[in-house]
């Protein structure tokens, strides 16, 4: 279970937001909705553990997640506005790295599964460099098909997408659900996961 | 070690940043004997010190490839938050950074080094002083990288924060060429470098993953 609780998040000196905080239980869904600038991705961000709250504090399995890091990051897999690609590595090179990184060893085979699951198995072997924006959302998104971890924090995932890969993405993220995972994501397009239980956070600017 | 076997991959898909240190190195240190002239005696008694300082700025000027490009692109936000120790991950960064930048000038320096009418027991000095001493510039330059990420003019400012503290390993590394030169034993300063290596492999990581820490944020 994920507790937020009373986050204030400064940036500069521009107060974001203020005695946020939520509950999140297993198989559950939330969407962090606000305009642009209002400070979803820094809430997603400072739930990951990158940015430090100015006030509060975020737990996970009863224990903070400052001073639990490791567990913590094992189950966690965060995907923000950055695919954290490099243009010079092919699709599944990017991809393998990153399931390593996340210490999960994947052979080329289920990798390669991975970029087909979200079309992208045509570039397999190119340098992520030449790719369009919506391609490499895509690889970078190939981690959830690998992602062992229960806890996933997406940053506008549906992002340049076109509308088959929404219908795809939403798909495995209906899975993740009923596996018991949970997502908290922020979008501005209407989607439809299902979930056992799915709340909304709303932050104004 | 996955992140030292990209890190070495991606340089090898990018020969180019390589070989710019490495003619940075090539070409500072054959400027002075142009500049200078041919005299032996003239140049073999600067060639420590100016070999040295070469090393030492063709370091420095790829520090800020180590993480600037990891940064831009959000793989460096990915390490912040795997469930290695980052200053594991960093150091395996910063090894890379050494293979690619240091190791190719080390073996690179006894080649100038003739250039420069040194005999052969100093040209031996002059490549374990380096080998010893420029994995401390990787290590130490690697905080100054770390905590001017992000930051504007970012290269001034690496070599305003880094040069200084550079200044123990030029001096025992050109000392220990000069000190064989004059027929004197070079193991003192070569130990004292291999201290400040050693001292740095210790700090320098963990200072590096805290400065990380807050240039991400």
């Amino acid at each position: 279970m994920l507790i937020a609780q009373n986050l204030t998040c400064l940036r500069g000196d521009r107060l974001l937001f203020r005695k946020v905080g939520f509950e999140l239980g297993a198989g559950g869904l939330m969407y962090v909705l606000g305009e642009n600038g209002s400070g979803k991705s820094s809430l997603l961000r400072l739930l990951c553990g990158l940015l430090t709250p100015e006030d509060g504090q975020v737990f996970w399995k009863g224990k903070s997640i400052k001073h639990d890091a490791e567990n913590y990051q094992t189950d966690l897999t965060y995907i923000g506005h950055l695919n954290g690609l490099k243009d010079d590595l092919t699709s599944l090179e990017n991809l393998q790295f990153s399931a390593r990184l996340a210490a999960n060893v994947v052979d080329n085979a289920t990798a390669l599964n991975a970029l087909t699951a979200i079309g992208v198995a045509r570039c397999a072997n190119l340098p992520v460099g030449v790719l369009s924006q919506g391609q490499k959302r895509r690889v970078a998104l190939a981690r959830l098909w690998l992602s062992t971890s229960q806890l996933w924090i997406l940053d506008e995932p549906f992002a340049a997408l076109d509308t088959a890969s929404v219908v795809v993405l939403t798909t495995q993220l209906n899975q993740h659900m009923a596996k018991g995972g949970m997502t908290i994501i922020t979008t501005h397009q209407d989607v439809d996961i299902q979930a056992e239980s799915t709340q909304t956070l709303r932050l104004s600017a | 070690m996955i992140v030292l076997r990209r890190d070495l991959l991606l340089a090898f898909r990018r020969r180019s940043d390589v070989a710019t240190t490495l003619f940075f190195f090539l070409i500072v240190s054959s400027l002075f004997p142009l500049g200078i002239g041919p005299e032996a005696a003239v140049l073999s008694s600067i060639a420590p010190g100016v070999l040295w300082v070469a090393a030492l700025l063709a370091g420095m000027i790829s520090l800020s490839r180590i993480f600037a490009a990891d940064f831009a692109d959000g793989s460096l936000e990915q390490m912040l938050i795997a469930p290695q120790p980052l200053a594991l991950l960093v150091l395996a960064k910063i090894s890379a950074h050494w293979i690619v930048c240091g190791l190719p000038v080390v073996l690179l320096a006894p080649l100038i080094g003739l250039q420069y009418a040194l005999p052969n027991d100093a040209l031996v000095v002059l490549v374990l002083s380096l080998l010893l001493g420029t994995p401390a510039l990787s290590l130490i330059g690697a905080i100054g990288a770390a905590l001017t990420l992000g930051v504007r003019g970012s290269g001034l400012l690496v070599a305003l924060l880094v040069l200084p503290l550079y200044i123990p390993v030029l001096i025992f590394g050109a000392g220990a060429v000069a000190a064989s030169q004059h027929g004197m034993s070079a193991q003192a300063h070569l130990s004292l470098l291999a201290a400040c290596s050693l001292l740095s492999l210790v700090l320098a990581p963990l200072a590096t993953a805290a400065a990380l820490r807050i240039s991400v944020e």
